[in-house]
């Protein structure tokens, strides 16, 4: 048996609702015991103080706002090269999940920075991709919802994807090049950190409920992205059958 | 494709509102901002590579709706559609028309607005090399962007959505390239950055363009 089988809707659904209430419950169980633990039990940072517990909601979602779009991408590749529906509803189903990311990302970074920085925004490099990322978003979102045929739609905005994917890592360093930036560079995902060296790296004692967290951003997403797709195809059946009656 | 390309000419000229709108847009959008920030030289000539960059590609935004949409709605593209040319062929041949409708005056017009924002002198030449560069690259995405919304109702809105991030590449190394160009600095690095966007937009955008207007067809 293939993957590829999950791309009978059917299938998908009844699969969806056996791994629904495991991958909810994980979600649920990381995102509780990371942040509770994040926000209650790790000391104060010598330098930021209480500030940075704001890390362990503004980095998951940060990651997540980028990988949805990841996701989306490898999404709209197999509606384009196989033509599978459920691929091109899940991602349609991703595409707000992934803006209300990326608006988390850029809220707790402005929370952050006005205490850190003495500002809200800064034309910082980070700062104005994410911001252009979220007009990605907001682009690919309001092209699915303006054409009214899915078929078409689909491909669109598979189109769309691959195209906005190009220019999203190109804006990605143009950016970089206008300005030069005010946020840190990589902090927690780095090789020499991974290797060991303790110079450059989030101590461990922020490092691991971080961790913890980001498996649960990470699983959250899954849990959203699963019922999302779910209630697209329950959506577009209940089409097919009203216009069905019409006909009939 | 000529025959192509000097029909939609000749429409762009011929039929009014088209051809000369960008380029007033653009003289309203330069004369407004002395206006707006003060008319204190100085500051003019610092933000003058910016906003003449501003106001060339908020002309060129303008116009994209005429690309494809006239087109779409009296049949003509069904024609072109199934003419004996290849669908990339035409989109091409529709942004070339574009750009020399929009683009080129953008082109020829912004050294001469320059002064109206006292542009520094070593800045002409280097926003008109930048402008030069950076605007077939601006109708390229565009037409990719008119293609895309060609088939919907008040698609122009969502066109301006869809085609904003995607110009923010352009816009950076083109105004760097004036910026630095009218202040003395070295420009070859943003304008190898500027030029390479450009050709690669040109050589691989009329695919999806040309894939995008085959589904808006179907």
């Amino acid at each position: 048996m293939s993957i590829w089988d999950y791309a009978n809707p059917v299938k998908f659904i009844r699969t969806a609702d056996h791994i629904l209430p495991w991958v909810s419950g994980a979600a649920l169980l990381c995102l509780v015991t990371g942040l509770v633990w994040g926000f209650f039990f790790t000391p104060d940072d010598f330098r930021q103080g209480s500030t940075v517990k704001i890390i362990y909601l503004h980095v998951p979602a940060a990651l997540m706002a980028i990988n949805a779009w990841l996701m989306m991408l490898v999404a709209s590749l197999i509606w384009i090269v196989r033509r599978h529906h459920v691929s091109a509803l899940a991602a349609r189903a991703a595409a707000p999940i992934g803006a209300v990311m990326t608006v988390i990302a850029l809220a707790t970074g402005a929370i952050w920075g006005q205490p850190m920085w003495g500002t809200w925004w800064a034309w910082d490099p980070r700062l104005t991709s994410f911001l252009i990322l979220f007009l990605f978003y907001l682009g690919y979102i309001a092209l699915w919802e303006a054409i009214e045929s899915d078929d078409t739609a689909a491909d669109l905005t598979a189109i769309l994807c691959l195209v906005g994917s190009v220019f999203a890592v190109l804006s990605r360093y143009a950016v970089n090049f206008w300005n030069q930036g005010l946020h840190q560079g990589a902090s927690v995902m780095r090789a020499g950190a991974m290797a060991g060296d303790t110079e450059e790296r989030v101590s461990n004692v922020f490092a691991v409920p971080l961790f913890v967290c980001i498996a649960g951003f990470v699983l959250l997403f899954v849990a959203l992205v699963l019922l999302r797709t779910q209630t697209e195809i329950r959506a577009r059946r209940t089409r097919a059958l009203l216009a069905r009656e019409r006909v009939a | 494709m000529i025959a192509l390309l000097s029909r939609d000419l000749a429409l762009a000229v011929r039929a009014g509102g088209g051809f000369g709108l960008g380029l007033a847009f653009f003289l309203i959008v330069t004369v407004l901002v002395p206006f707006g920030v003060g008319p204190e030289t100085a500051l003019l000539a610092r933000i003058a590579p910016g906003v003449l960059w501003i106001g060339a590609l908020l002309a060129c935004l303008l116009s994209l709706d005429r690309i494809l949409a006239l087109d779409w709605e009296d049949g003509s593209l069904d024609l072109l559609a199934t003419a004996p040319l290849p669908m990339e062929g035409i989109v091409t041949v529709k942004a070339l028309a574009h750009w020399i409708t929009t683009g080129l005056p953008l082109v020829l017009a912004a050294p001469m607005l320059g002064v109206l924002l006292s542009l520094p002198v070593e800045g002409y030449l280097w926003v008109f090399l930048s402008l030069a560069l950076g605007t077939p690259a601006l109708s390229v995405i565009g037409t990719f962007g008119a293609a895309l919304t060609v088939g919907l109702k008040r698609g122009g809105l969502l066109m301006s959505l869809l085609v904003l991030p995607l110009y923010v590449p352009t816009l950076i190394f083109g105004a760097e390239v004036a910026r630095r160009g009218a202040e003395g600095l070295a420009v070859s690095a943003p304008l190898a950055m500027l030029a390479g966007i450009s050709c690669g937009v040109i050589a691989v955008l009329p695919f999806a363009s040309a894939a995008v207007l085959r589904i808006n067809l179907r």
